[in-house]
């Protein structure tokens, strides 16, 4: 599971009337996130880590994230958020890791639905 | 969809028929939404789920935006949904500035979840609180928070006894006792939106029966109003006199009545806002919109946030503040730069800001400040704005250009907000521009004047001027953080609480408030800030002792706010006190218990009667150790804030003259 009930929600709300409401979307959501994916990206290059600014960054990134419905991403947003607010740089470092991984895997398996 | 009324009608319509239950039939179809996001897949998404329950969607991605259609389109919409977390304003400064200006039902939304951000929802007086991400069924509901504010508009209004505004309801009459209630607000607000010159009776549908016209508090009007208040006297004033003495036909003693209400409300928010830039409302701020309400943080923050403080205008706050007195340095600065001011470099900015502001009107700031507001502020957001573009010393301007808007959401600072102070009025928000002068306080640690910078999250800059008294004082230092809570919007940036913290002792307020901003932390000083009120405006010392009063008088929910922004202003003011300190003791005193400023503090406040049309006396004379008595004007705190916002509305025009002096000429709001 990937993608949670919300998804289903977006499907729900496609209809003859908006056809391609959820690759809509979708499409929304990668631009949107790239963006903050890369903003990310950057503050975690800069030493020493600015905790209070990733933090915003990931909590617009869950928001985003939990408004289609995904689920492992989501959740890796959290515990980067969680590391963020214990200072701990690591933490960050390898969940923000983990977190482009599943990011990924998302996208891929957006991709193959939208087929 | 398809109504009998028509599609206009509908959204309108069903508005209006909520309250006698006669909703249309086609309610809650057609209800008009606004949803103001910055995540662009959230508003797609949310767009699509609300037009999915037939509702009339309008989404923005900017604060800002949401804030200027609203102004623009009083009666435009129904509801407002908002996020949290935005970048250009906080979600509860706009809420605390669309409460003091709009009052329209404001539902939060985030995806945080935390009790204390659902709390903070709570209390800078938002509807409701969706956790995202939202479904749909949430949506489907929402149309309950317009029935029930209609309700409770109405049902405010029977206790009035004077009957509802519009002509549907039966006329009720009603004490001419002042309700602080939040039903006068609605009333007001209502009468006020209703009414594009001078009572008429808003169509909204046939059907309502119900539906309560809104009378719109012109300019003329409140003017008309404003002159009535300073003829009777503030003990005098009440809505049957009033009406009588305006004798404007068709105008009702609950409109009156309510309009009444916010003015004093206003003219507290401005009296402790002394200083506060009223960022908030004005509208072309794309800076912060403070919502008035969160007078907490310290606009400072959300001003900083706002990221609209230009330097310069914080150099000329300062300077303004330092120097002070006297100089109506006009601190040029516009709205965004009054939020800008506090967020900016609150320490000092402030103090300079506040003085500005407090000179304000003549300043340019004033031009800018009110200017913005008018236009699109209500009036109530003008109190807010005012308050905390008082701060700056604009807050005279802003009364002035109250006149315009009528709304004067300064006053609920709900921003303000406000509340959410706006506010900063909270927020939009007002919430509560009141902007924290602190001024004045040139020795008054006290003036928490927080200059609700407004950023809170309304993006309004309000630098809610939250002059303590000495009281005030200390605990605005104190409690910086506090007053983040009390849930003014303003307050929104975390860098206010670093300005109260600043705020030193009394003594030191000066210096202190230089740095700190003094705003005065929570709702505590904002109580005492209405009470100052009408002094305090100029002087962050002020401390406007909002008492109850001003609480009372939920302007929008978010009004309590109001003091929070005078809190948020209080940074503002922070700044201002050292400015007061120097320029003129005017009344706002209140600041420092004890300090000599406060009598630079009571010129300030008299300043900051924007309308001119009452300078609390009080504030003048006052020494800081009075610093109720700054207050006393004719209105009591309620009326300041009521001023305020009229002021606001009133696109302060008549805030004038005052500002010769440091202080903002925002007597008229202290009524």
């Amino acid at each position: 599971g990937y993608l949670d009930d919300q998804f289903v929600q977006l499907e729900e709300l496609q209809d003859h009337a908006n056809p391609n409401f959820v690759e809509e979307v979708v499409a929304l959501f990668y631009k949107d996130s790239s963006r903050l994916l890369l903003n990310i990206d950057q503050a975690l290059e800069k030493k020493p880590l600015e905790f209070t600014k990733l933090d915003g960054y990931m909590h617009q990134f869950k928001g985003s994230s939990s408004s289609i419905g995904a689920k492992k991403v989501k959740a890796e947003c959290t515990l980067f958020r969680d590391y963020c607010r214990a200072g701990n740089a690591e933490g960050c470092m390898r969940t923000f890791q983990q977190l482009k991984k599943e990011y990924a895997t998302l996208r891929k398996k957006l991709e193959a639905y939208f087929q | 969809m398809n109504c009998g009324r028509g599609g206009k009608g509908v959204g309108a319509g069903s508005m209006s028929a909520v309250a006698s239950g006669g909703v249309s039939d086609q309610f809650p179809a057609g209800l008009r939404v606004l949803v103001v996001d910055d995540d662009p897949t959230c508003l797609m998404i949310l767009e699509r789920m609300l037009k999915a329950c037939r509702y009339e969607v309008t989404k923005c991605n900017r604060a800002e935006t949401a804030l200027t259609l609203l102004r623009q389109n009083k009666n435009g919409f129904d509801v407002v949904i908002s996020d949290v977390h935005m970048p250009d304003m906080d979600g509860f400064k706009l809420l605390e500035h669309i409460g003091l200006e709009m009052d329209l039902p404001v539902i939060m939304m985030s995806a945080d979840d935390g009790k204390q951000v659902v709390m903070k929802g709570i209390t800078h007086g938002a509807c409701d609180y969706l956790i995202k991400p939202i479904r749909i069924e949430a949506l489907k509901n929402i149309w309950q928070h317009v029935v029930r504010k209609r309700k409770n508009e109405w049902k405010d209004l029977d206790p009035l006894g004077s009957g509802v505004e519009d002509g549907d309801r039966p006329q009720k009459v009603s004490d001419d006792a002042d309700y602080t209630s939040s039903a006068n607000e609605d009333n007001w607000k209502g009468a006020k939106k209703r009414k594009d010159g001078e009572e008429e009776v808003e169509e909204r549908d046939e059907t309502s029966t119900l539906k309560k016209p809104r009378v719109v508090w012109s300019v003329e009007l409140h003017q008309q109003f404003v002159a009535a208040v300073n003829q009777l006297g503030t003990d005098k004033a009440v809505p049957k006199k009033i009406l009588e003495l305006m004798n404007v036909p068709g105008l009702t003693r609950e409109n009156v009545a309510s309009h009444l209400q916010k003015y004093r409300l206003y003219l507290k928010r401005i009296c402790s806002a002394q200083q506060q830039p009223n960022g908030l409302n004005l509208a072309p701020q794309d800076a912060a919109y403070v919502p008035l309400p969160s007078l907490n943080g310290f606009d400072y923050q959300a001003v900083a946030a706002a990221g609209q403080l230009q330097p310069q205008s914080l150099a000329t706050l300062q300077m303004a503040g330092l120097g002070r007195p006297g100089s109506k340095s006009g601190i040029g600065i516009t709205n965004a730069d009054q939020k800008n001011l506090f967020s900016f470099e609150n320490p000092k900015s402030r103090y300079g800001d506040e003085l500005h502001q407090q000179q304000i009107a003549n300043a340019g700031n004033q031009p800018n400040l009110l200017h913005g507001i008018p236009t699109t502020m209500e009036p109530r957001q003008l109190a807010h704005f005012q308050q905390s573009s008082q701060s700056f010393g604009n807050l005279n301007m802003q009364i002035n250009t109250h006149g315009s808007n009528g709304t004067s959401l300064m006053m609920s600072m709900a921003q303000q907000p406000p509340r959410g102070a706006i506010l900063n009025e909270v927020a939009a928000g007002n919430v509560s521009r009141i902007a924290s002068q602190l001024n004045p306080m040139n020795g008054n640690a006290g003036i928490l004047v927080r200059n609700v910078v407004a950023e809170n999250s309304s993006g309004q800059v309000y630098n809610p001027v939250v002059t303590q008294g000495p009281s005030m004082v200390d605990f605005v230092a104190k409690h910086p953080a506090e007053f983040s809570s009390s849930g003014f919007p303003l307050a929104s940036t975390p860098g206010t609480s670093s300005i109260i913290s600043k705020v030193p002792a009394q003594d030191d307020i000066n210096s202190q408030l230089k740095g700190a901003g003094g705003y005065v932390p929570s709702y505590d000083i904002f109580s005492e800030l209405q009470q100052h009120k009408s002094q305090d405006w100029a002087l962050p010392g002020v401390g406007l002792n909002f008492d109850g009063s001003l609480n009372a008088h939920p302007v929008q929910g978010s009004f309590d706010v109001s003091p929070s922004v005078l809190v948020n202003q209080g940074i503002s003011s922070g700044q201002r006190s050292e400015a007061n300190s120097n320029a003129s003791p005017a009344g706002s005193a209140t600041l420092l218990p004890g300090q000599p400023n406060g009598q630079t503090i009571n010129q300030h406040l008299t300043g900051l009667h924007v309308e001119g049309a009452q300078v609390p006396k009080v504030e003048r004379d006052q020494n800081l150790n009075s610093q109720h008595t700054l207050y006393s004007e004719q209105f009591g705190q309620d009326d300041l804030m009521t001023a305020i916002l009229k002021q606001q509305q009133f696109g302060l025009g008549a805030v004038e003259p005052e500002f010769d002096f440091d202080g903002f000429p925002m007597d008229n709001v202290r009524v």
